[in-house]
């Protein structure tokens, strides 16, 4: 595929701004989730399905996946440009996350060509939901100590045991499951197993869990005596661990290949600039306190720092020595700025910092003090912070293990 | 040269001149060198700067006019980023800044005269701070009187590096109750009094320079209607490759402290399996790597106005904090070792002292930033 020109993205983005200027529904009257995790009702989960569809067909989701299985069959540029379009104009998040960002890709690049016709489509229209089936009551950041088991029956896998922190669980027809088929494997990585299972069979009961906020978006999920088809099996049995640890490339965007599409509304440091002018210190605005002004700039620094690092990763000379830094580093540093962003929000509305999501009186309905408790979903979710830097100290600086 | 687009990039030569001060940083300053180096008087090899004149490396960013590459000082900051890594030391950031100055504010005869020598090798100097330690560095206080067509100096200048070795500084003082910069050529430089100061990163060479009663031709004075522009882009150019400067260094303190981690055993296993070592030094490494991401963003916008002061302030106030984290973990995480003279930790938290009293710390370029983006 030759490069796209410069017009041809100049034209693209005009169009794409035109569509979007258009289109971007107006608030709804009910709270927006800023990310996929904080789906928890189904006026919101209808809201942004309806959303997905609508954007997947004028064409601005999936525009670089292969035309064959129902993408754009275009240069991953122009996604690009659709996705910066969708910030630009206020659009809300692409509900799909799990499809599009980590299912999807994985089906693509390792799926079977009836595993990509059968599943890519669904992804990108959000006719077809996703949840991941990876973390475990009992085994978290142990993830590859995970014990749900699969057991072989004839022409199908009997799945029992409990999946949690389940996004979306209460909608998803499919999951992305890792489980264990060899129990008496070698090692405990080498008994796990990838599956691509259905949700609507038998068996399988999803149990909305209720967040730190109050609110809904995670399932527990039980699997008991449930009967999925032998073919669901992706990769061979056993290497499961492999197949889940890809996924988690793509889920921390240390891999590409995503559908592309605004995932989260990250608070701009702008607005908690503009929250500052607002916020009152003394009789002054806070903008003008001293400390506030510096604790501002040492943010802005700190987002400017990482979205030039994003950039910086694709300059070959820049990170030669070690090539793997900023992409296993990016999950990391974004989801701990975007806490601290959230928590120094809710500290500069001096006494109505005290408001939560629903009083008339709170700042911005409350969104702040959501944000900044939804926040730990993203340094707990996908590995915990802890977690990334054991990853990086150990495969990027070469560290012993633990 | 390309145009350079976006907030950050590198351009070929960047890229080539990368490459090659890695190579030759590498070559001519292994820690062995940098310590024989510290206990030398003049405190670094003469043939050695010679050679990066050679290379071409002192007319990086002087336009070709004046014998120089014509190239920009985002093209000097791989070299300097080299230099800090190995703590290499040399007049070369002081001979490219007074370059830069008098590319700022020379008169046409100075700058005919003087650049091409620079670009050639000849080592110069800036004399700007003083010893009321303001960092404005329009905060000058030294004295030139008119005498006839001379200048008759009187003050003292502090923290003057590499003035042992330069044969021109550009000193800063006030003339008829303004600002103003004047040139020493050798001569005026012999005639000022030398002491060489103690300062922290025992691998610089600085000296107080006593003014007092030195007289220069009037034809020294450097363009008097430019003086606040050509300091303010100096303490840019400054900042700029004072954070290239302490960004190399803390990508090597950073190597430094994971090969002792790997390296030392304490209860039977290496200290860097243990997490409160561990995530640190993740930690110090991650700043670095965000400093870097800066260094190179302000070198790329360092020629566009407001964006370029932005970006290099912000490299200044993300690098000096970057490396003292990175170095003051790297003391910690020596144990005993770590509180000797031996251990290297010193040597990068001593820059990084230095570095950040240079061109202004972090708290400075913080306050000037908030006023340019708040």
């Amino acid at each position: 595929m030759s490069r796209p020109s410069k017009q041809e993205l100049a034209e693209y983005r005009d169009e794409a701004s035109a569509w979007f200027a258009e289109h971007v529904p107006p608030p709804p009257g009910f709270v927006m989730p800023l990310t996929f995790m904080e789906v928890g009702t189904d006026e919101q989960f209808d809201f942004l399905r309806a959303w997905q569809s609508k954007v997947y067909e004028a064409g601005y989701l999936g525009a670089a996946w292969p035309a064959k299985y129902g993408g754009g069959g275009l240069d991953q540029a122009f996604q690009d440009i659709a996705t910066e379009q969708m910030r630009v104009h206020g659009s809300p998040i692409m509900l799909n996350t799990i499809g599009l960002s980590w299912a999807g890709p994985l089906i693509l690049d390792m799926g079977t060509d009836e595993e990509r016709a059968r599943y890519i489509k669904g992804i990108l229209s959000a006719e077809d939901i996703w949840c991941q089936g990876f973390s475990e009551p009992e085994n978290g950041s142990d993830l590859g100590n995970a014990q749900t088991r699969a057991v072989r029956d004839g022409d199908e896998w009997v799945i029992n045991g409990t999946k949690t922190w389940t996004t979306h669980g209460s909608y998803a027809k499919y999951m992305i499951l890792l489980a264990r088929s060899i129990p008496d494997a070698a090692n405990k990585y080498a008994g796990l197993s990838f599956f691509l299972a259905p949700m609507n069979v038998p068996g399988v009961e999803a149990v909305p869990i209720r967040k730190l906020t109050g609110e809904y978006g995670f399932t527990e999920t039980f699997f008991t005596d449930a009967r999925i088809p032998a073919d669901c099996l992706m990769g061979e049995e056993g290497q499961g661990w492999a197949v889940a640890m890809r996924t988690l490339e793509y889920e921390r965007s240390a891999r590409g290949g995503q559908a592309g599409g605004l995932m989260l509304v990250a608070p701009d440091h702008n607005e908690v600039a503009e929250l500052a002018k607002r916020a009152r210190r003394g009789g002054a605005p806070a903008i003008d306190d001293p400390v506030v002004r510096d604790k501002l700039v040492e943010f802005m620094i700190e987002s400017r720092g990482a979205a030039l690092s994003a950039r910086r990763a694709s300059i070959g000379p820049l990170v030669q020595e070690r090539p793997m830094s900023l992409p296993l580093s990016g999950k990391l540093m974004n989801t701990e700025l975007n806490r601290r962003i959230n928590e120094f929000a809710v500290s500069l509305q001096g006494q109505t910092g005290a408001y939560y999501l629903g009083d008339a009186d709170a700042v911005d309905g409350g969104v702040w003090q959501r944000a900044y408790l939804n926040s730990f979903s993203a340094t707990i979710g996908g590995g915990t912070s802890q977690i990334q830097a054991n990853i990086i100290g150990e495969h990027v600086l070469g560290l012993p293990k633990h | 040269m390309s145009e350079r687009r976006g907030p950050i990039g590198l351009s070929e030569e960047q890229a080539e001149l990368l490459d090659s001060a890695t190579r030759y940083c590498g070559d001519k300053s292994p820690v062995d060198m940098v310590r024989q180096l510290i206990d030398d008087e003049l405190g670094h090899d003469p043939a050695v700067f010679a050679e990066m004149a050679e290379l071409g490396w002192l007319g990086i960013a002087i336009p070709e006019a004046y014998g120089g590459a014509g190239l920009e000082l985002a093209e000097v900051v791989p070299v300097v980023e080299q230099m800090g890594r190995h703590l290499m030391a040399g007049p070369f950031v002081s001979t490219t800044l007074a370059a830069q100055l008098l590319l700022a504010a020379g008169t046409d005869a100075q700058k005919s005269e003087v650049l091409p020598q620079l670009a050639s090798g000849t080592p110069a100097t800036i004399a700007l701070a003083e010893p009321n330690a303001d960092f404005d560095p329009m905060s000058a206080e030294c004295m030139a009187q008119r005498d006839g067509g001379e200048l008759v100096l009187a003050g003292t200048k502090c923290l003057v590096l590499d003035v042992h070795v330069a044969r021109f500084a550009i000193v800063s003082l006030r003339l008829d109750d303004a600002p103003a910069l004047v040139l020493l050529d050798g001569e005026a430089i012999a005639a000022a009094s030398h002491e060489r100061e103690t300062i922290v990163d025992e691998t610089k060479r600085s000296f107080r320079l006593g003014l007092d009663g030195v007289r220069v031709p009037d034809s020294a004075l450097l363009d008097t209607s430019n003086v606040a522009s050509a300091l303010e882009r100096i303490e840019l150019a400054g900042a700029l490759l004072g954070s290239a400067e302490m960004c190399g260094a803390g990508v090597s303190c950073v190597a430094y402290t994971v090969s002792y981690l790997n390296e030392r055993k304490q209860f039977g296993r290496p200290i860097g399996a243990y997490q409160a070592l561990k995530h640190t030094t993740v930690d110090a490494h991650l700043r670095i790597e965000q400093a870097r991401s800066h260094v190179y963003a302000a070198a790329h916008t360092f020629e566009k106005g407001s964006d370029g002061e932005i970006a290099t302030r912000m490299a200044k106030a993300s690098t000096g904090p970057a490396l003292a984290f990175a170095a003051d973990r790297a003391i910690q995480f020596h144990g005993g070792y770590g509180f000797t003279y031996e251990c290297d930790a010193q040597l990068y938290r001593r820059n990084a002292l230095f570095g950040e009293a240079r061109f202004g710390d972090a708290v400075y370029h913080r306050r000037k930033l908030a006023d340019l983006i708040l």
